[in-house]
């Protein structure tokens, strides 16, 4: 495994394991997740790469058979340990973008607005519009809805959908952005206003993104690591992976020699 | 799972195929058009010469060839990683390949001057050196089609050999219009011609780093020791 050291490791996984029943689906994987980067994650189907994005905000918690062992830590505090961070304001420091969008069916504001009155960030009135406008100026969408905030989310197309989504994401100003092949149900042009976004907000998020199109993982991530049978093969800058990858085994992912 | 030899995508390997097919051709028409120009001046033959002359299109043509195929194989494929280093480097080995062919068409049109001219001595020398590059240009195209990062490497290395020959024939081409001003005229066509094959043979080192970063993803990171020197001569130590 060639990897290059991070400079400012925001998060961290440390022999993270996990089984499904008596699957063993991840298999002790160390991986560093830099701030203000994207890191993305590519390997064949059955890899483990949801597997790990999941256990990062322990969206696994919620599958019955799913048994995680390892470490996984934020800021230096471990996620999964005794008296660790609770799940819920976890995932408000860790927000996650689906590959299918899925707008709650509620207005495009109720939307935006569910994370932080959840979690009772903003009084309502001018400073949750503030906030909700703020979001979806982030997310690139402000211009396209500013005029039918009360329309329901589910109206919009699916391109605004998923940046009403990643919207929602960042209401509650998360750390960590992780995105689980964010673009797949998208068009190229729906695509490309996502990776432009995803540029523009890697300046403020730490972003980890799954995606099954190499090129996507080329054009918007700095680092890539390469998962396959549950182990991470080889992790390192995205230039070096996809101009002189060092294990073979990756060369014959990216190259399409893989069967 | 595992990796194999050949794309899932069988056309993928269709196109790249092309690209060394197309090299191996251009290479082999490089290679038989420097053979006749220093046999046209060997036997100081201008018909010959004026083959090698209209020769070079076809050289041309294929590296029109492969700069269309590198550009539709980045535009349709987006090769990556080994895929990507052979479309790099297919596109500047061909542009090595048509310099030399160029020169080689260039000494072909001195031999016709040189052939109304009486013959020096010299010419024997530019002829061993004409050689020399020869074989270098033919071990590195093999180098370059087989993926033989270390045959180049010891390819590299007989640069140094042209370099030399051609800076002890430059003393002796001085040496010669020294002694006898009406060889002037026949010299310079000889030194030019000279000139002219000792590009080659930096073109066929060029090359030689292009098979070894196509095959190993790395830059030939030594310096070569240049010990071509004819740029100083009959001035005082410049070093």
């Amino acid at each position: 495994m060639s990897d290059t050291p991070v400079a400012d490791i925001k998060m961290s996984a440390r022999g993270l394991s996990v089984h499904y029943g008596d699957k063993l689906a991840l298999k002790g994987v160390d991986l560093d997740m830099a701030a203000g980067e994207v890191t993305a994650l590519i390997g064949p189907s059955g890899c483990g790469k949801s597997t790990f994005l999941r256990c990062l905000n322990r969206m696994n918690d919620t599958i019955p058979t799913a048994r995680v062992s390892g470490r996984v830590i934020l800021d230096g505090e471990d996620v999964y340990g005794p008296g660790g961070i609770d799940p819920v304001l976890l995932r408000a420091r860790v927000g996650m973008v689906f590959q299918r969008p899925n707008p709650f069916p509620k207005s495009i504001y109720d939307n935006v607005a569910f994370g932080p009155r959840l979690h009772g960030l903003y009084a309502e009135g001018e400073e949750l519009d503030t906030v909700v406008r703020s979001s979806l100026e982030k997310a690139g969408l402000w211009n396209e809805v500013k005029d039918r905030l009360i329309e329901k989310g589910t109206s919009l197309s699916g391109g605004q959908q998923q940046r009403l989504c990643i919207a929602r994401a960042i209401a509650v100003s998360p750390e960590i952005i992780l995105m689980d092949e964010p673009c797949s149900a998208l068009d190229p042009i729906a695509t490309a206003k996502v990776e432009e976004l995803i540029d523009e907000l890697s300046q403020s998020f730490t972003i980890v993104i799954v995606t099954h199109s190499m090129q996507q993982a080329a054009r918007v991530s700095q680092r890539t690591a390469f998962f396959h049978l549950g182990d991470i093969v080889e992790v390192g800058a995205t230039e070096q992976i996809f101009t002189n990858p060092a294990n073979p085994l990756t060369q014959g992912y990216i190259t399409g020699r893989f069967g | 799972m595992g990796i194999g030899e050949q794309h899932i995508v069988k056309s993928f390997d269709i196109e790249l195929g092309k690209l060394d097919e197309a090299l191996a051709r251009m290479g082999g028409l490089a290679e038989s058009q420097m053979a006749s120009a220093i046999q046209a001046l060997e036997s100081r033959d201008s018909d010959l010469a004026a083959q090698v002359i209209e020769g070079d299109a076809k050289v041309d043509a294929c590296d029109a060839f492969i700069n269309e195929q590198a550009v539709k194989v980045l535009a349709l494929r987006a090769p990556v990683a080994d895929d990507l280093r052979t479309v790099v480097t297919a596109l500047k080995v061909a542009g090595e390949i048509e310099r030399m062919a160029d020169l080689a068409a260039n000494a072909a049109k001195r031999s016709r001057v040189l052939n109304q001219l009486p013959p020096v001595e010299p010419m024997r020398s530019l002829i061993r050196l004409g050689r020399l590059a020869l074989v270098m240009v033919k071990d590195v195209l093999d180098a370059y089609l087989s993926h033989d990062a270390e045959r180049a490497l010891t390819v590299r290395e007989r640069d140094q050999e042209i370099d030399n020959v051609y800076s002890s024939l430059f003393r002796e081409i001085l040496t010669y219009m020294m002694e006898d001003p009406r060889t002037i005229t026949p010299c310079s066509h000889l030194m030019f011609i000279a000139k002219n094959i000792e590009r080659i043979g930096d073109h066929a080192t060029n090359i030689t780093e292009m098979t070894y970063f196509r095959v190993t993803g790395k830059t030939v990171a030594e310096q070569r020791i240049k010990t071509d020197t004819s740029s100083s001569a009959g001035a005082e130590d410049l070093t």
